[in-house]
């Protein structure tokens, strides 16, 4: 199978196989809520961003947001889903963060399903629905000890409540720890492509839990499954469904069997907990919500999508590895996908520049929130004067850090600063005044094996960047300490 | 006199729409203690709505066409800064921050608020008994029940308390009334009036509708309220022509229907069904002779006047108070789950929110609601949905087809509003399932979304108002208020008159 198990946290005992499905609630950063007008903001302070809607006031009624119902639409068709006639449903149970006490969700007719998502490693996970339902505020519990059962009391802030989700659930098709998170990863960086959401998992806006089961490898069955919760990182979802993959291994092998219930990830226990069982699951009691029309997107709507879809991240990163002709690692291109600096890289490259050394540049030293003063051209400039060896790595660095400050051209900053590589004559006088000031280190770089030397041209080029002040090319001193040992060579 | 008559008065300039409202709010206290109709008067905030209407006319600025009409509001229309309770103790002294759509709308049109008016709590019921705040009584005879759950905003039509009052009809809550205590009133179109700040009952029948002492008045308020809101999902962008100018329109020629289940009986012999259908055959029981009678008259009537009227059947007419009694409280069950303590309203102190929540609810709410809250939690619950809300609503599709059908035949349908005339207060209240029959003919224009109107007609052996209903299809308001204009003119004589 492809994306077969790699790594330690995935290794289940011979003869199991682990069986999961994923539960992806994501926040659509559109600019006002689901039902309402208020503002879709996080960080505000409390119970500023709210209405007689979006507390449930009696006597106010929903009106569904068209910017939500194309977001997710949007995302339906990134995803490959079939975009349907829709209908929401209420789910009804009491909790005091929901203000109508039933949340307004899609049931048996969700706007989005039967789609996939391919991860990088070209493994497929089907999408069995991507539906649209309202966030609920936040609760935070206050005095005693601080957690549910203990509190004094407990404050509501209904910003988020009304806040646009799409419910995102995988089918079962996921096997491995590594594969869950790739999903998560890739999920992400298809919601960031299309713009949809922000997905950031630490601010609550991509929340993730995980239906866990295993069963003996070769066999197609579906085994009783926990469903793991207060997952809040990607390192938490692979921990987790391991520890929980083990528990099951455990429960079977020794004759009995996992009970069918939500479970909660302990982070600093490094174990799941048991929460509700199915036996005493709430019945919701979902029904049409009579205070809203069903949503019948045309076949011209969902063409129109479809036409506006910007490219998703897989091709993306195909495109920067093209033109990068070898010199760009699948690592680096996803990473700059997913900082969208992927266009300005191909655009500097078109423009001349380096391949390799644009990708390493921006990769390495451009994880900057605002990058917008770097232009294509001005990168390019920067990768050829360093590519020239007319400035060093360093400089170069500097170079790009003040561009993102000023704007300036690279030869500007370059010229301001003094910036051009030391060569030739005076880098040569350098090199001996170290040499001579380093004796006993230049006899052992001399007589010494090739690691030896490789460390000691670390130590000899570190002690000529001191002495210049990062004027140096390392790559020019490194020559140069070659030639002292063995003579000019014949070019 | 009529709210168009008191318009007509103060756009004029004979009278002023403060002294209108003055002569409303002393009748109000001299009257309304014995009635009960209202559960807060509105005296401060009328006077000042008057004079502002009297300021505009001295400013000659154009006035809306209810200028300084006195209008009551059902307790369950938001108002904002004003308590608006719906009769319960749940949501006793809760001030809305907004006013609902139609109450903007009646402002805009140059009404002035007198008050907000009594009903069943949460507008479960059919005699206003179930106030949490104590009973409303009919002005035609105070022992009796003014019906509900509009019953306050009835009875201050009635009484002269006010010249106009909106009420809401999930299930015959206008009608009822307005047929027990001998004024017009008429549930529009689902989704012609805008459900913007009414707390909901049951989302997908309830809607607003007029009071008027006559079919002109209630015309006037409807047209003020009604029309596309963009705040309700819900609401019909559809146009609007003005319906005033029916109302003397004759009704020669108009195929007019005697809806059979709803007139005592099943379809009649002639239709082919054999006597061993008996009553069941497809009629409903316990709808009283007088009452038939009236509706005989009234068919009558406008047989002479022109119409063709015929006897037509709709076979699961019947099945209305079932399908009702479980789609309703349904929604209810879903609607009411808000009032948990948390926000607004009542709260009941206790150790966690959730038995906070059991104790705000079982304070707060009267044994109608619990009961109905009971029965939708159950009809929704999981292995009993399909059983009950499933059934329900495919009784509501049959429905719609069938009714349809007879409208391919005839324009409008005519039947009893309530199977008597007002009763005596406590007769039914130990007896859920006799109260709910109050509704059977009402019933059936909500489960389809279709408007229906009551007009006074005649009196029963008891010497009361009946009221009879003119039914159409959807979006027929212009022509059923023109049949209830037709029946009004034709009415015996005495007295519909407050």
């Amino acid at each position: 199978m492809s994306g077969a198990a790699t790594g330690r946290e995935t290794a289940l005992d011979d003869g199991w196989e682990l069986v999961v499905g994923l539960e992806v609630h994501v926040e659509l950063s559109t600019a006002t809520k689901l039902f309402c007008a208020c503002a879709n903001r996080f960080g505000d302070e409390p119970n500023t961003n709210v209405c007689p809607v979006c507390l449930g006031l009696p006597g106010s009624l929903p009106v569904v947001n068209a910017a939500a119902v194309d977001f997710a639409m949007r995302l339906g068709r990134a995803l490959g889903c079939e975009v349907r006639p829709a209908v929401f449903a209420r789910k009804n149970y009491f909790y005091p963060d929901m203000p109508k006490d039933y949340q307004i969700s899609q049931y048996d007719q969700p706007t989005n399903i039967d789609g996939r998502l391919k991860l990088p490693d070209g493994h497929v996970v089907g999408i069995e629905r991507a539906h649209i339902e309202e966030d609920t505020g936040k609760t935070t519990h206050v005095g005693g000890g601080g957690r549910i059962h203990d509190a004094d009391y407990a404050l509501v802030d209904y910003n988020r409540a009304g806040v646009p989700l799409v419910e995102i659930v995988s089918r079962p098709d996921i096997r491995t720890a590594e594969q869950a998170r790739a999903f998560v990863r890739e999920l992400r960086a298809i919601l960031l492509s299309i713009g949809v959401s922000d997905a950031r998992m630490e601010e609550g806006s991509m929340r993730v839990d995980a239906n866990v089961s295993v069963r003996p490898t070769g066999s197609d069955e579906l085994r009783t499954r926990c469903e793991i919760k207060n997952l809040s990182s990607l390192r938490s979802l692979g921990r987790a469904i391991t520890f929980e993959a083990r528990r099951h291994v455990d429960l079977w092998s020794s004759g009995e069997r996992p009970r069918q219930e939500t479970r909660h990830w302990d982070e600093a226990g490094g174990r799941t907990t048991p929460g509700r069982s199915k036996e005493d699951a709430e019945d919701y009691r979902y029904f049409q919500d009579p205070d809203l029309v069903p949503l019948a997107p045309s076949a011209e709507t969902v063409a129109a999508i479809d036409a506006a879809l910007p490219p998703l991240p897989a091709a993306r990163r195909a495109e920067l590895v093209a033109a990068g002709a070898g010199a760009v690692p699948a690592s680096d291109a996803a990473l700059l996908v997913e900082r969208d600096q992927d266009g300005l890289v191909l655009a500097a490259i078109s423009a001349g520049a380096d391949p390799g050394l644009t990708v390493t540049r921006v990769a390495n030293d451009l994880a900057v929130e605002d990058w917008s003063k770097v232009t294509p051209d001005g990168l390019a400039s920067l990768v050829a004067l360093e590519a020239s060896g007319r400035v060093t790595a360093t400089q170069a660095k500097q170079i790009l850090a003040d561009i993102v400050e000023s704007g300036e051209t690279p030869e500007a900053i370059s010229e301001r600063r003094g910036f051009q590589a030391m060569a030739g004559h005076d880098l040569a006088v350098t090199v001996d005044q170290v040499i001579a000031s380093n004796p006993d280190e230049w006899r052992r770089f001399c007589s010494g094996d090739d690691a030896d030397r490789k460390k000691l041209a670390g130590f000899f080029i570190g002690q000529v960047m001191r002495a210049t002040k990062g004027r140096a090319d390392g790559a020019a001193v490194n020559r140069l300490l070659q030639q002292l040992t063995h003579g000019p060579t014949s070019d | 006199m009529t709210a168009l008559g008191v318009a007509a008065a103060v756009a004029s300039g004979e009278r002023t729409a403060r002294s209108v409202a003055e002569d409303c709010l002393d009748r109000i206290g001299e009257g309304d203690g014995e009635i009960g109709a209202f559960n807060l008067v509105l005296a401060e905030e009328a006077l000042a709505d008057a004079d502002r209407v009297d300021a505009a006319l001295d400013r000659g600025e154009p006035v809306g066409p209810l200028a300084g009409v006195p209008v009551a509001l059902k307790d369950n229309l938001c108002t904002r800064g004003i308590p608006t309770t719906c009769s319960s103790r749940m949501l006793e002294g809760w001030r809305p921050p907004y006013s609902a759509t139609v109450v903007e709308r009646l402002r805009a049109a140059g009404a002035v608020i007198v008050g907000k008016t009594n009903l069943d709590e949460f507008a479960m019921g059919s005699s206003t008994e179930n106030s949490a705040f104590g009973p409303t009584r009919n002005p035609r005879d105070t022992s009796r029940v003014p019906g509900g759950s509009s019953g306050g905003s009835a009875a201050a039509v009635a009484a002269g308390f006010a010249a106009l009052a909106l009420g809401s009809d999930t299930g015959g809550s206008i009608r009822q009334p307005a047929a027990l205590c001998g004024v017009v009133g008429m549930k529009p179109t689902y989704g012609r009036v805008s459900r913007y700040g009414l707390i909901a009952f049951a989302s997908s029948l309830d809607q607003i509708g007029p009071f008027g002492a006559t079919v002109a008045d209630a015309a006037a308020c409807y047209q003020a309220i009604a029309g596309h809101d963009p705040l309700d999902s819900t609401s019909l962008d559809r146009p609007q022509e003005p319906v005033e100018g029916a109302l003397a329109d004759g009704v020669d020629g108009l195929r007019v229907g005697v809806l059979a289940e709803l007139c005592g009986g099943g379809p009649r012999q002639e239709t082919g069904r054999t006597g061993n259908d008996g009553p069941a055959a497809g009629g409903v029981e316990g709808v009283a002779d007088d009452v038939l009678s009236r509706v005989q008259d009234a068919a009558e009537a406008l047989e002479q006047a022109g119409a063709d009227v015929r006897t037509v059947s709709v076979p699961s007419a019947v099945l209305g108070l079932s399908a009702y009694y479980l789609i309703a409280p349904a929604e209810a069950s879903s609607n009411l789950a808000r009032y948990d303590g948390v926000r607004y309203g009542l709260r009941v102190d206790a150790a966690n929110a959730a038995e906070m929540n059991v104790a705000t609810r079982t304070a707060g709410f009267g044994a109608e609601v619990k009961r109905r809250i009971m029965l939708g939690t159950y009809a929704l619950s999981a292995g009993y949905y399909d059983a009950f809300y499933g059934k329900a609503l495919r009784v509501r599709t049959l429905m719609l087809q069938e009714f349809a059908a007879v409208y391919e035949d005839v324009d409008v349908l005519l039947c009893p509003t309530a199977p008597t005339t007002a009763f005596e207060l406590g007769a039914k209240t130990a007896d859920p399932l006799l109260m709910y029959l109050n509704d059977v003919c009402t019933i059936p224009s909500n489960l389809t979304g279709h408007p229906a109107i009551s007009v006074p007609f005649g009196r029963g052996d008891d010497g009361l108002p009946v009221g009879v209903q003119v039914m159409g299809p959807a979006l027929s308001e212009r022509l059923i208020l023109k049949v209830a204009a037709a029946l009004e003119r034709a009415a015996p004589g005495d007295g519909n008159a407050p």
